[in-house]
């Protein structure tokens, strides 16, 4: 593994006045370009975890490098200038505007007026923003809008690292969701190193390279991809966190591809009825599809059989399909509305086999 | 109507001279003017400061509050032996009776409530903000000056106003100690037996404190930031909203 660009090394932190460390002898490290996600239940040291990266709280014990230097040889608000911090009620000034609070950062190094206007303008259109909100203040804008701005603001002096504290917190769920996608899009772009707190599991599991589940007390239960960890959960604490809907959680992860799939009732236009019956008997169905050059054209019935060849048929079109990029979760969905339980899938125009419901709960149970 | 038309005439035939309310109100406001700035410069910094760093500033709020349940004419009573101690003294000045004792009473109402409504509004600027602040690696000097105390200038011009307000009404009490001003026509008024004097000297010293209420109200609405929403600027929040537990001064001006 290559240089982690975040590393803590045993790190505890013991607020005065109480017994319990917060965190405990925490170890984990985050590669570059990597998303980092830490979730657990409150009071489990997410967030101070995170405060101690950029100093908002110095830790007991244990060390903190971010891209190889101690946190602590930095002055604190000289590291801060260099990490990104996005809170979740945003935390924008708001007797700033728009505009000036992305400024934020580059203002504090002292850039000058061109380059903070080019960068600021460069920004909005970065996180999707309408520029005519440049001069609006924070209290005209939407929770969305508002969270777009907080996430220019911590990337407005390009830091290779970026902390987020709920960040979708004080948005309702359907913005999130869209937040959480664009989040996404703009890591794929930008290959920042993140970590960000959440509660949510299902959201850890949707925008974590690899998840770190804390217990209270701030003890690492696991540290893992999203896939690993719902596959293989590291005991009885991680498994009832990730919920009773863990296989579920899982196949929103795996794409179809992943999953081999069978060929299914599927015959040509050249073949006899008999081959088709053939088929039709393997899978134990009463239809079956029609091939044409390659081209899966569509479905006939068993019955239809009696009205003459196969190259006659009229085919059936298809109600159902799955793109080979869906996700089994989707393809479940489809499937078992399906009353046939199977669906045909395709790789853009070209079909590629049959999925059926007992293949995803194969691949489960690999 | 007799008394109405002796007031007209009052104003008309006294406007100008050295006893005139031209001169008089310009004493007034002199007064209040350099007592209410002398206060701002004293207690703004101090109150800014101690609410910035979070540290003993309960104390001095207690400490200052025990100047506010002084009455203003006690701070005058024994403000006058001690400037005219001061006048024999030093050497700049000359007179320990009129403007220096007056000033000394108005200095010390001012105090108080200029640095309460410092303190308070630097305490109640919403935590996660300054938070939010500190991570993005602002130093402590600049979060109080581009982040605090923006945020509390609505509390602090507030506190500025009401204070001015308060000083040019009790300005009057200048002329017990020798001063002009307004309160001059008041108290002579009084010695003389002559009401139409009295009226004339409250009704200016009134207008004067209204006149000090809208200039201040003026200078809030330009001065704060249009991102903090113009309910703020006209009330102060109430305390529940604003402070955090057991910060909770009940010196706030309302």
């Amino acid at each position: 593994m290559p240089e982690p660009m975040i590393s803590l090394e045993g790190v505890t932190k013991v607020f005065p006045g109480s017994a319990a460390p917060a965190v405990d002898n925490l170890t984990l490290e985050v590669a570059a370009g990597e998303v980092a996600v830490l979730v657990g239940h409150s009071g489990c040291g997410k967030t101070t975890t995170l405060k101690m990266i950029n100093r908002l709280i110095d830790p007991t014990s244990g060390r903190i490098t971010v891209a190889g230097e101690d946190v602590m040889t930095v002055p604190a608000p000289e590291l801060r200038r260099r990490i990104g911090y996005v809170i979740q009620q945003i935390g924008l000034f708001p007797h700033r505007t728009i505009a000036d609070n992305i400024a934020t950062v580059p203002r504090l190094l002292g850039w000058d007026r061109t380059r903070i206007d080019e960068r600021t303008d460069e920004l909005i259109a970065l996180v999707d923003l309408d520029p005519a909100l440049r001069n609006r203040y924070p209290r005209e804008l939407s929770g969305g809008q508002r969270q777009r701005a907080g996430v220019a603001r911590a990337l407005a002096a390009d830091p290779p690292v970026l902390l987020m504290d709920e960040p979708f917190g004080a948005v309702d769920p359907i913005v999130r969701s869209r937040l959480q996608d664009e989040l996404l899009d703009l890591q794929r772009r930008l290959h920042k190193t993140i970590v960000l707190v959440t509660h949510d599991i299902d959201e850890a599991i949707k925008l974590g390279d690899r998840v770190a589940i804390l217990q209270v007390g701030g003890v690492l239960a696991q540290h893992d991809s999203p896939a690993a960890i719902l596959r293989d959960p590291a005991g009885p604490f991680v498994e009832e966190f990730l919920g009773s809907d863990r296989g579920i959680k899982r196949l929103s992860l795996m794409p179809i591809r992943d999953v081999p799939l069978e060929p299914g009732p599927v015959v040509s236009r050249a073949a006899d009825p008999e081959e088709a019956r053939a088929a039709m008997a393997r899978y134990g169905v009463d239809w079956f599809g029609i091939l044409d050059d390659g081209n899966l054209e569509g479905w006939a019935w068993a019955a239809d059989l009696e009205q003459g060849p196969i190259a006659s048929l009229p085919a059936r079109s298809f109600r159902v399909r799955l793109g080979y990029d869906d996700s089994l979760r989707d393809a479940l969905d489809t499937v078992i509305t399906s009353h046939t339980g199977v669906a045909p899938v395709f790789d853009g125009e070209r079909f590629v086999g049959m999925l059926t419901a007992e293949a995803i709960s194969r691949e489960l149970a690999r | 109507m007799g008394f109405f038309a002796d007031l007209g005439r009052w104003f008309l035939e006294n406007w100008s001279g050295d006893a005139g309310w031209l001169v008089r109100i310009w004493q007034h406001v002199e007064v209040s003017a350099v007592a209410v700035v002398a206060a701002v410069l004293v207690a703004l910094p101090l109150g800014a400061w101690l609410g910035h760093t979070g540290r003993g500033g309960l104390a001095v709020v207690s400490v200052v509050n025990i100047g506010r349940a002084m009455p203003s004419f006690g701070i005058l009573a024994l403000a006058l032996p001690f400037t005219i101690w001061l006048a024999d003294t030093v050497w700049f000045i000359d007179n320990g009776l009129g403007f220096a004792p007056t000033f000394v009473a108005l200095f010390a109402l001012a105090l108080p409530p200029v640095f309460t409504n410092t303190w308070a509004g630097i305490r109640g600027v919403d935590p996660e903000i300054v938070e939010a602040a500190r991570g993005m690696g602002f130093t402590g000097r600049r979060l109080l000056r581009d982040v605090e105390f923006p945020l509390a200038l609505p509390v602090i011009l507030t506190g500025v106003r009401v204070t001015a307000v308060q000083v040019v009404a009790t300005a009057t009490l200048g002329a017990l100690v020798g001063y002009g001003g307004l309160g001059r026509y008041i108290i002579d008024g009084f010695a003389t037996q002559d009401d139409v004097r009295i009226v004339a000297g409250a009704l200016l010293v009134a207008a004067l404190s209204v006149l000090t209420e809208a200039m201040f109200s003026l200078v809030e609405r330009r001065v704060v930031s249009p991102g903090l929403g113009i309910e703020r600027q006209t009330t102060v929040p109430t305390p529940e909203t604003r402070f955090r537990n057991g910060e909770h001064p009940e010196a706030v001006l309302s």
